[in-house]
């Protein structure tokens, strides 16, 4: 690609959607920061990165809604032109054990994490066919790959967004569309916020680096897929966690 | 104003020989996409995605099952865009 490709990253009002944003804004790309719920959070990373001479805005997006991802990609094609580069970064975590769990806080967190991906994914591709290049990249989770109890409907999203990955990277890789899925371990972001300190305690024991991850670690692994020097990385599910699925 | 079959089927053709890559005289109504002009299912999304473009019409995945052959492309076009015959 001639021009630097227009990225969408979704969820990205802080944490690791906004440091994911101000990467890809620092590697020369236009962002539209995605947001549900928090939309002064999306204006602020919108706002950091314009104030380092980038390009940005805040686009409002519910990524379980087919009708608003359609709006959202088309107010973006108008301002900045086709997405090149989207991460799927909204998620949603709610933990209860499944033998109680509500089917709605279920339906939720599949419908967020994996069909939303999806959803995305499938409105982002022609654009990116046509053009013979593309990145997509989905945020799962280590809890993709190792359970944890309180955590069957999002491990089961993460989980699904792996398979995702891999049959997707299959479907376009001929035409130049990588697929990707990392898998970050404990991060400290408001997602995590109201984990309970015990559990947190038990994350650093099992993580070899001893500490949870800094979005920004997580970040840079993002951009590197969505670079050109990540042309040969296809399907590839990559975890980021300081060894903790090692 | 609409257009008519003959050139809605020429528009159809040429758009399909390009997004397949092959030569304009071998999209004949009788060719069948996967023996006769050697496109895959990725090709035919493709060339399904250029052909809503173009005409500004909605092709829904069922409907396309049933096309197996440029003719068979051709009327569902035409049937989309309501043009004369």
């Amino acid at each position: 690609m001639a021009d630097a490709p227009v990225a969408f990253v979704t969820g990205a009002s802080r944490g690791i959607g906004r440091a994911v944003s101000e990467g890809l804004a620092r590697a020369g790309l236009a962002v539209a920061v995605g947001y549900r719920s928090d939309p002064e959070g999306a204006e602020e990373t919108a706002q950091k990165i314009v104030s380092g001479d980038g390009r940005a805005f805040a686009q409002a997006i519910d990524v379980a809604d087919e009708t608003s991802v359609g709006e959202a990609f088309a107010h973006i094609e108008r301002e900045l032109g086709p997405v090149g580069v989207l991460v799927n970064n909204a998620g949603y975590t709610k933990d209860g054990l499944a033998v109680r769990y509500p089917v709605e806080t279920w339906d939720t967190t599949i419908d967020t994490n994996l069909k939303g991906a999806f959803l995305c994914s499938r409105r982002a591709l022609p654009a990116m066919l046509k053009s013979r290049w593309g990145r997509l990249v989905n945020v799962a989770s280590a809890a993709a790959l190792r359970g944890n109890a309180g955590q069957t409907a999002y491990s089961a999203s993460k989980a699904g967004l792996v398979g995702f990955t891999k049959s997707l990277a299959r479907e376009v890789g001929v035409r130049g569309i990588t697929v990707n899925v990392v898998c970050p371990g404990f991060v400290e972001t408001r997602l995590t916020e109201t984990t309970p300190e015990e559990i947190k305690e038990r994350y650093v024991e099992m993580t070899p680096a001893g500490r949870f991850g800094m979005p920004e670690e997580i970040a840079a692994v993002i951009v590197f897929l969505a670079g050109a020097s990540a042309s040969y990385v296809n399907g590839a599910v990559i975890p980021i966690d300081g060894g903790l699925t090692a | 104003m609409g257009m008519d079959k003959p050139e809605l089927q020429d528009k159809v053709c040429s758009i399909l020989a390009e997004q397949l890559a092959v030569d304009r005289d071998k999209v004949t109504p009788d060719a069948r996409f996967s023996e006769d002009l050697d496109a895959d299912s990725l090709d035919l999304v493709e060339a399904v995605l250029a052909l809503e473009e173009e005409f500004g019409v909605s092709i829904p995945e069922d409907e396309m099952e049933s096309v197996k052959t440029v003719g068979q492309a051709v009327d569902l076009v035409a049937e989309k865009v309501g043009a004369s015959a």
